[in-house]
C-alpha cells in the first residue's frame, strides 16, 4: 500500500481520474462551482493529507502536466489570432482598462491587507496575486514579499475566476465578450482564461491575450506602487 | 500525426521565447513570449499548415486540467494561511473583486464611447 501511494504514476492517474469526475460533475450539474480544477484540488488535497503523501511525491508524478503548461500557453495564440479582427477599435480601451486594473489589483490587495492587520510582508506578497504564476513569483522576490506564498494566492486568485468570475461580470452587467474576457484574463491569468475559453471563443481569446498584457503592465508598474504605498 | 507536427510548432515557439527572455531580461515569462512568437507566425506566414491550430483545438478544452497540479500545491500552505486567514481570505476576494470589476466595467464603457464617436465620426 505505501509503495503504491508513494509512486509517481499513481498521482498523473489519479489527477487525470480526478479531472474527469470534475468534468463529469459540471456537466451533470451545471454549477459553476463544480470547475474541474476546484472538484479535483479538493479531493486530491484531501487525499494527499489522509495518505500522509508528501507534496514533492506527488509533483513529481505530475511533472509531465506542469510541462504541458508552457506549450498551452503558447497555444493561446490560436484562439486570439481567429480573433485578432475583433481587436480593432478596441485597443485602446483594452489598454486603459488593463492599465487602471493594474492599479486597483495591485494597490487594493497592499491597502486591505493593511487595513485588515497583515504584515507589511504579507502586503508585499499580496500586491503581484493577480499575475500569470511564474511572473508573481518574481514579482514577489524583487518587491520583498514570499514568493512561494504569493504563488499559491496567485493560483487562488485563478481558481476565483473560473468558479465566479462569469457570476460576478453578469452581476456587474458587463456583457460585451471581449471586456469579459480582457476582465477575467486580468486578474484570474490562466485559469480564468480557461473558464472563458469555455464560456465563449472570443472571451477566450481576448483573455489570453489579456494574460499576457497584464504580466508585462504589472511588471512595469509594481515598483511604483509599492513606493507609493508601502 | 497533425498534431505531433502542430506540438512541434508550439514548443518550437516556446523555445525562442524562453531565449528571447533569457537573452533580454524581460520581466515576462518565456511562454507569453512564445505566443507572441506564434502570432506572428500565423500572421505572416502564407501557407495552409494548420497543425498549430490542430494541437491547440486539442490541449485549450483541457486547459483546467493543466491547472490542478498547482491548484494542490495551495494545499500544503493550509497551514500558514489558517493562521493569517482574515487578511489574507478577505483582502484576496474583495481586490481580486475591485480589480475584475475595474478592467471590466472600464473596457466595457471605454467601448461604447469610441463606438459611439466612431459612429458620429462616419456620419458627419
Amino acid at each position: 500500500m505505501r509503495w503504491f501511494v508513494e509512486q509517481p504514476l499513481t498521482w498523473l492517474v489519479a489527477t487525470l481520474l480526478a479531472y474527469r469526475l470534475g468534468v463529469w460533475l459540471l456537466d451533470r450539474t451545471r454549477l459553476s462551482v463544480a470547475q474541474p480544477v476546484l472538484v479535483a484540488v479538493v479531493l486530491l488535497g484531501a487525499a494527499l493529507l489522509v495518505l500522509d503523501v508528501d507534496i514533492a511525491t506527488y509533483a513529481e508524478g505530475t511533472a509531465v502536466l506542469t510541462f504541458l503548461l508552457g506549450p498551452a500557453t503558447v497555444a493561446l495564440a490560436v484562439p486570439l489570432h481567429r480573433q485578432l479582427h475583433r481587436l480593432r477599435g478596441f485597443a485602446l480601451p483594452m489598454m486603459v482598462a488593463l492599465v487602471l486594473g493594474v492599479l486597483v489589483s495591485v494597490g487594493s490587495a497592499i491597502l486591505l491587507v493593511q487595513l485588515l492587520g497583515g504584515s507589511e510582508e504579507l502586503a508585499r506578497t499580496m500586491a503581484p496575486k493577480a499575475t500569470t504564476t511564474p511572473v508573481s513569483l518574481a514579482l514577489s522576490a524583487e518587491i520583498g514579499g514570499i514568493p512561494a506564498l504569493s504563488a499559491v494566492l496567485t493560483i487562488t486568485a485563478g481558481i476565483l475566476g473560473a468558479v465566479a468570475g462569469p457570476w460576478v461580470l453578469d452581476r456587474l452587467r458587463v456583457r460585451e465578450p471581449r471586456s469579459r474576457g480582457v476582465a477575467l484574463g486580468g486578474v484570474s491569468h490562466g485559469i480564468g482564461t480557461a473558464r472563458a475559453l469555455a464560456e465563449d471563443p472570443v472571451e477566450g481569446a481576448f483573455s489570453g491575450l489579456s494574460m499576457g498584457l497584464t504580466a508585462l503592465l504589472t511588471s512595469l508598474l509594481i515598483p511604483l506602487v509599492v513606493a507609493l504605498l508601502l | 500525426m497533425r498534431v505531433v507536427h502542430g506540438l512541434t510548432w508550439l514548443l518550437g515557439c516556446q523555445l525562442v521565447g524562453e531565449t528571447l527572455a533569457h537573452v533580454t531580461g524581460a520581466p515576462v515569462p518565456g511562454a507569453v513570449l512564445g505566443m507572441v512568437v506564434l502570432l506572428a507566425v500565423l500572421l505572416v506566414r502564407r501557407s495552409d499548415d494548420t497543425s498549430a491550430h490542430a494541437a491547440a483545438d486539442a490541449m485549450l478544452p483541457h486547459l483546467q486540467l493543466l491547472f490542478i497540479v498547482p491548484g494542490v500545491g495551495v494545499v500544503a500552505y493550509g497551514s500558514v494561511i489558517a493562521a493569517d486567514w482574515l487578511p489574507i481570505v478577505v483582502a484576496l476576494v474583495a481586490s481580486w473583486v475591485l480589480g475584475l470589476a475595474a478592467v471590466g466595467l472600464s473596457a466595457q464603457a471605454l467601448t461604447r464611447w469610441t463606438d459611439r464617436r466612431g459612429a458620429r465620426g462616419s456620419a458627419a
